[in-house]
């Protein structure tokens, strides 16, 4: 993946942004899991998932925002291009263990920008067709 | 029970400093599947004008929600941690933390309400170096949602 993202002058208000789907598995959370410090028994175990009212065990909310976090700066290409980001955490996302796991759907829209080259994003997350994230939103420093 | 809004701009004391290391940036961009070079190759990274890796924009989370948790389960504050969910996450970034840094988070108590029996809670969490400049600044707003009596 290059680091070079888009550039500011070919940023428009109303622009979208191509979305991408995002495959996430036991294995991913797993990952996340040690990545982040966030042992959580929901994002790992089955049993203790049920126990509280969950059909089966969840993505950390927290992956689910560095994956949209992620979506955005791939399209920027500099990380440090982001300066706010924002999020809710309306939904979990469930993750069966099977070989698919569960699908996130990222797609991004420039809703204004700025002079100086301040941009807004909103970001559209979602799982099976229902909205995981809502709220989601960023202003990134373009060039 | 609603909480003590007089808890409102309590400040606590720093963490622990906690140092970003190449190896854990690398590890929790392998954890989001994020293959961009300036999160694992310096030059990559000098490219773009940083003096060694960065992380990711939400790497903050692994010290910004140890922070608040120490916060949710300070028994002066009551909050029934037990029903505590994370609503909403914000970050208001001045630089992206980078691998050399070594830094503390200092949470103060932002705002609290009590709505339809739920009680919410904004802790910002100031990221800074330990030698004072602010990275990040985190708000996380916390859900303690209403316990059933209170629904019926």
């Amino acid at each position: 993946m290059s680091a070079v993202g888009v550039r500011l002058a070919d940023v428009t208000a109303g622009d979208e942004i191509a979305p991408q789907i995002y495959r996430v598995t036991r294995e991913t959370l797993v990952r996340y899991a040690g990545a982040s410090g966030d042992f959580n028994v929901i994002h790992w175990s089955h049993r203790h998932a049920l126990e509280v009212g969950l059909p089966d065990v969840i993505a950390h909310g927290n992956f689910t925002m560095a994956l949209a976090a992620r979506y955005l700066v791939t399209w920027a290409g500099d990380p440090g291009a982001l300066q706010e980001y924002n999020v809710r955490f309306a939904r979990p996302v469930v993750v069966p263990d099977t070989d698919e796991g569960a699908s996130v759907e990222i797609s991004g829209r420039v809703v204004e920008v700025k002079d100086g080259g301040l941009v807004r994003v909103d970001l559209a997350v979602t799982c099976e067709g229902l909205k995981v994230l809502t709220q989601a939103r960023a202003t990134l420093a373009l060039r | 029970m609603a909480l003590d809004t007089g808890f409102i701009g309590r400040r606590y004391p720093p963490t622990v400093p906690y140092e970003v290391s190449r190896a854990k940036i690398a590890e929790f961009a392998d954890a989001i599947g994020d293959d961009n070079p300036v999160y694992r190759d310096v030059a990559a990274a000098a490219a773009l004008g940083y003096s060694d890796v960065i992380a990711p924009p939400t790497f903050a989370n692994i010290v910004t929600l140890e922070a608040a948790y120490a916060v949710v389960h300070d028994p002066a504050l009551g909050l029934d941690w037990t029903r505590v969910v994370h609503g909403d996450q914000r970050f208001v970034y001045e630089r992206p933390l980078r691998a050399g840094d070594e830094i503390t988070v200092v949470v103060t108590v932002e705002s609290i309400k009590t709505l339809a029996g739920n009680d919410m809670i904004v802790l910002r969490g100031d990221v800074d170096t330990v030698q004072g400049e602010r990275t990040v600044t985190s708000y996380t707003l916390l859900v303690a949602r209403a316990a059933e009596s209170v629904d019926a």
